[in-house]
């Protein structure tokens, strides 16, 4: 997996005339907002019902870069992501991926587009084991055409071992695992397969300290590798330590975009709480106006 | 390195008793081997108490049970339920259900009769091959056109499928009613009633139905040796070889024991008469013996004697076809991408939607599957009485369910085998078939089915709730 994850780095960092993304992680530099951003989506819009769950909203992300999602539950930060992974279907906005716009209308188009998701709900198959979640929607087959379980297995173990190597209950059922190995086989499933870009809905979530601290260290070695990360997170101790910058969301608006640089815990928990948006971040549309 | 066992190489197992460390090793699965206990049981209970109430037919326990004569006819009996109970153990465990098939059952088969008798004979000539298959093909054809319709209402319309197929229920057995103007629409063609298991052209005999059993024994020690070889090819933890043996040694016992118990039912004693002037066999000469199934020239009389000429069944089609059916659905379910789907999308169906599966088409296609596996059971059906009418799959659907339900399939979803839906075919025919032995009256027989039913699914809370 990691010579494939590579080679969309390397790959990424040939199109760009920027420095190389793995080069601007060495040097932890300040994210660099220019060149082409691998994701943009531009006035996104959804609604349930007559609710506009997220109402205009604007975010991008660069290779190699860890953006964090910031708000309330309900602020739209969840859905937004869905739009993305294409679980939702949007009713206005658009996305481009490197600079293109792109369709995506269900999570197999996102897929790909090289757009995986670890939801918060884990979306897992509870009744099949690891390798079945794991390969789920993209089985490795026989000549014959029937499902290859053991090359899957085999492949799941090498997986599981980067990522969890006490993990070795690979014939139950995934229902029967813990909450860390369950986790484990998400994020599994979402770097195994070329990944660009990555969301993470709370990643951590279910996670215990030192689990915790093994998914902070994957997310390093793959922005090392070029890909963007989305994070998700109600945890802002764990979006300073991991996040170049973050995007705070309230009432399914953007309140503003900060590099984690130039606010501190205090600003984004105004910006969460009240929206307020401060000196050192770039105000969106959700942010109050006097303050603004 | 290649002899590394499940056991061996996490300690905390070894001090487990032999029981849990056989279970273990085999990797039986419990919840199984119950249900073929108790499947053993009632065959035992039957065969005495049929043995004690009507007294002794030459059963194992002294009854008239454990024969060959019913047991053969109970796999014919079980066949067309077991069919349609494979597809019925996807649809649930898709969370999906279809109530319909019992009235699809009489659609398809009358429509298949009415082709056959009304068209087909008349213009290709009773007993043209061609009858069969076409009447075959449209009755399979038919039945997954119709499973497609629930299946588009249910996935695209967004209807129950409860609703859809309860509608389906009360029209397919109106349009049956239509299609066959009222009346049973009879005889079907020579070619096509063989399907039912009723003539001696559908007996396979001794040689055939060992030849099967041969072959089938061969790809159990086949299944077992590469499966092996495949792990060890990777270094996964592999099964202690006594493990491996006695399951191929189970496996092959049980078929030719099966086989043997067919190789036992002989022909009725006037067919073998029949046969045998037909196809100028010579009929010796022997002593008569009321009690025996051979057949014998005393003087210039038939008679049955205990030396003379026998034919034995063997395998009927009807069986075959189920026992095919079930490997097939055996192995759609758990080796191809679809059946990975039909069970993914059961344990959560927003999981296998986001990971890109295409969870409405697949409830349209495992529908179709249903219908086809209806049309299939609809030729057995129809061929086994050798009519259609309107009435033919009449509460069908209730045993289909109930089978796939003792069969260990959850209504929520995401659990279920096609072999265990089979096994509760299997027994709830013992049961109504046994009960029949015993002159029980048809009301009461419901009774039992259905405390059965309800026992069978409490047990099954219980096991699951120990297990957890």
């Amino acid at each position: 997996m990691a010579k494939s994850v590579k080679k969309i780095a390397n790959k990424a960092a040939a199109k760009k005339s920027a420095p190389a993304p793995k080069t601007v992680v060495k040097a932890a530099a300040p994210v660099q907002s220019q060149g082409t951003p691998l994701v943009e989506m531009h006035g996104v819009s959804i609604a349930f019902g007559g609710i506009k769950a997220v109402d205009g909203a604007s975010i991008d992300l660069h290779p190699g870069e860890v953006v964090g999602l910031l708000g309330h539950n309900g602020a739209g930060k969840s859905t937004l992501i869905k739009v993305l992974s294409g679980a939702y279907k949007r009713d206005a906005g658009q996305i481009m991926v490197e600079g293109k716009e792109v369709k995506i209308d269900n999570p197999r188009d996102a897929k790909a587009l090289g757009i995986e998701t670890i939801y918060q709900t884990l979306a897992l198959a509870d009744n099949v084991d690891a390798a079945a979640n794991l390969y789920l929607g993209r089985e490795i087959k026989t000549r014959m055409g029937t499902l290859d379980d053991v090359a899957m297995e085999a492949e799941t173990r090498k997986v599981m071992h980067r990522l969890n190597p006490n993990f070795r209950r690979f014939k139950e059922p995934v229902s029967k695992l813990s909450g860390g190995q369950r986790q484990s086989v998400a994020i599994a499933r979402a770097i195994h397969f070329n990944a660009r870009i990555l969301i993470m809905d709370e990643p951590t979530a279910a996670l215990g300290p030192q689990e915790t601290a093994q998914v902070g260290e994957l997310i390093k070695q793959l922005k090392a590798e070029g890909i963007g990360i989305f994070l998700i997170s109600h945890d802002l101790h764990d979006v300073f330590d991991l996040a170049d910058r973050l995007v705070v969301m309230k009432n399914g608006k953007v309140v503003g975009t900060a590099s984690t640089k130039d606010v501190n815990h205090d600003e984004v928990l105004g910006m969460i709480i009240a929206g307020k948006c401060p000196k050192g971040a770039i105000p969106g549309p959700g942010a109050m106006r006097d303050t603004a | 390195m290649s002899n590394i066992t499940s056991t061996s190489n996490n300690p905390a197992l070894q001090n487990e008793g032999p029981v849990k460390r056989f279970f273990r090793a085999t990797e039986i699965d419990a919840r199984m081997l119950g249900m073929l206990v108790a499947l053993v049981l009632i065959w035992c209970i039957f065969d005495v108490a049929s043995g004690v109430l009507r007294g002794n037919f030459g059963g194992l326990l002294g009854g008239s049970f454990l024969t060959p004569r019913n047991l053969w006819t109970l796999l014919v009996q079980t066949s067309s339920i077991a069919v349609m109970s494979t597809g019925m153990v996807l649809l649930i465990v898709m969370r999906q259900l279809d109530l319909s098939v019992g009235s699809m059952l009489s659609m398809v088969a009358v429509a298949g009769a009415v082709l056959q008798v009304f068209k087909l004979a008349p213009a290709l000539g009773v007993g043209h091959p061609a009858i069969w298959i076409i009447a075959v093909l449209v009755c399979i054809l038919l039945g997954a056109a119709v499973g497609a319709f629930n299946g588009w209402l249910t996935a695209y319309a967004k209807i129950p499928a409860f609703i859809v197929t309860l509608g389906g229920l009360l029209a397919y057995s109106g349009i049956a009613f239509y299609m066959a103007k009222g009346e049973t629409v009879a005889p079907m063609d020579k070619t096509f009633e063989v399907f039912g298991g009723g003539i001696t052209s559908s007996w396979l005999g001794p040689f055939w139905s060992w030849a099967i059993a041969l072959v089938v024994c061969a790809a159990i020690i086949f299944a077992v040796v590469n499966g092996r070889k495949q792990r060890q090819r990777f270094n996964f933890p592999l099964r202690p070889v006594w493990a491996e043996v006695f399951l191929a040694a189970v496996g092959s016992a049980v078929v030719l024991g099966v086989t043997h118990v067919m190789n036992s039912y002989p022909w009725p004693f006037k067919l073998i008469e029949n046969y045998a002037k037909a196809n100028g066999d010579i009929i010796p000469p022997g002593i008569e013996n009321k009690d025996s199934s051979a057949v014998c020239m005393a003087g210039d009389q038939v008679v049955r004697c205990t030396e003379g000429l026998i034919y034995y069944t063997g395998y009927s089609l009807p069986v075959i076809v189920a026992l095919v059916v079930g490997l097939l659905m055996t192995f759609l379910a758990t080796r191809t991408q679809f059946g990975r789907y039909v069970y993914a999308i059961g344990g959560n169906p927003e999981a296998a939607e986001l990971a890109g599966i295409n969870t409405k088409w697949m409830i349209v296609k495992v529908f179709a599957l249903m219908g086809a596996l209806v049309g299939i059971s609809a030729v057995i059906s129809s061929a086994r009485l050798n009519a259609a009418t309107n009435a033919l799959g009449l509460t069908n659907e209730l045993y289909v369910i109930a089978a796939t339900v003792i069969g260990g399939t959850s209504l929520a979803g995401g659990v279920g085998t096609i072999y265990g839906a089979m096994i509760g075919a299997l027994m709830m025919q013992s049961i109504i078939s046994g009960m029949s032995l015993l002159n029980l009256p048809a009301a009461f027989q419901n009774v039992v089915v259905g405390a059965v039913l309800v026992l069978a699914v409490y047990l099954d809370q219980l096991y699951s709730r120990r297990v957890k």
